[in-house]
């Protein structure tokens, strides 16, 4: 009866964060533009881009003052005009490319780009190496004696009589 | 034998210089007090930003992004409200009455606030340029404040410095760029 109470309990809890905890929204309302396209235009650029206070946030989420300066400047940039690309551009120019959420691919971050899939790469190599040796290890078939023979035969005549 | 071995190696050895890159970075920030999550400047051997700011109370000159070239000078990015501000300014202090010239960007701060900070704790700056909106300290890539600019006689950024400047700092890393930076 408890278990099933608990089962339920958590059930519950787990709908009421989906529906509710999942966005964590820092953008205040006057922030906003009054431009729809452009105000989506805005979250989608402030989620790439990283908040240097915490670091682990996006501008989008973080409610450092920081974040909210930049949030600020990037609607002001794309009312000027400017597109997504010059945008990032734009604060990166300033911050260095650690600010992009999104690593550009360069020769700096090639290795981590390529890293994961690498390993797994010769990860995969490795393993089918190791089962490909022990494959080809060969069992010399030793021939049965006539003992053996026999109690097989033995054997396999009381399995098609049953 | 030799199978099993081979087998073995290899993740002992990916396992080692995983464990060797670990133990770098933590003799770093170990050793030096380094911190990881302080940011190399973007703006290193560029020439500064052009801005130009009004001055505290509005009376008289504010500093402009002209007077950055002709001599080698320090920039410093400060508020009244930033602790770690007092803390550092009692170096400032010392440093300008060395005779370097240090240009301070006020972030943020009431005029009232900012200038009661100067009276009570003295006033290092050549020139001081009140940055309400913090556009320009974005310009510069401020993210932790203080931070303090070391520019060279032709306007270019030659080294940041986030937080507040202690006299380690001053004497392992500033005197040394101000003295090569005169020449």
């Amino acid at each position: 009866m408890m278990r099933y109470m608990v089962q339920r309990l958590g059930l519950l809890f787990f709908a009421v964060y989906l529906a509710t905890g999942t966005v964590a929204m820092a953008v205040e309302p006057g922030e906003a533009l009054a431009d729809a396209k452009l105000e989506a235009r805005a979250r989608a650029i402030s989620v790439n881009l990283r908040c240097l206070v915490c670091q682990n946030q996006s501008i989008d989420d973080s409610n450092a003052d920081l974040a909210r300066d930049l949030r600020l400047v990037v609607r002001d940039r794309l009312t000027k005009g400017d597109t997504d690309d010059q945008i990032f551009d734009f604060v990166a120019a300033r911050y260095g490319d650690f600010v992009l959420l999104n690593p550009p691919f360069k020769a700096s971050t090639v290795l981590l780009w390529v890293g994961p899939a690498g390993v797994f790469a010769v990860g995969l190599i490795g393993v089918f190496i190791y089962f490909r040796r022990r494959g080809t290890e060969v069992v010399e078939a030793v021939p049965l004696t006539a003992d053996e023979e026999y109690r097989l035969n033995a054997l396999l005549d009381k399995e098609t009589e049953n | 034998m030799g199978k099993i071995r081979s087998a073995f190696v290899f993740p002992i050895a990916i396992f080692l210089s995983l464990a060797a890159i670990f133990a770098i970075y933590l003799y770093q920030v170990g050793i030096d007090g380094k911190v990881i999550s302080d940011l190399p400047s973007a703006l290193i051997n560029k020439p500064a930003p052009t801005f130009k700011l009004p001055s505290i109370d509005g009376e008289g000159a504010g500093f402009s992004s002209k007077q950055l070239t002709g001599s080698v000078s320090l920039v410093n990015v400060w508020a009244s409200w930033c602790l770690p501000c007092r803390i550092e300014h009692p170096v400032l202090m010392r440093l300008a009455k060395e005779g370097v010239t240090i240009y301070g960007i006020n972030y943020k701060d009431p005029p009232a606030a900012a200038t009661a900070f100067l009276t009570e704790l003295g006033n290092p700056f050549k020139s001081i340029g009140a940055d309400r909106t913090g556009r320009t300290a974005i310009d510069w890539g401020i993210y932790g404040y203080p931070e303090t600019f070391v520019i060279d006689r032709t306007g270019h950024i030659r080294y940041r410095h986030v937080g507040p400047i202690s006299a380690d700092d001053i004497s392992d890393k500033i005197y040394p760029l101000l003295k090569a930076l005169e020449k």
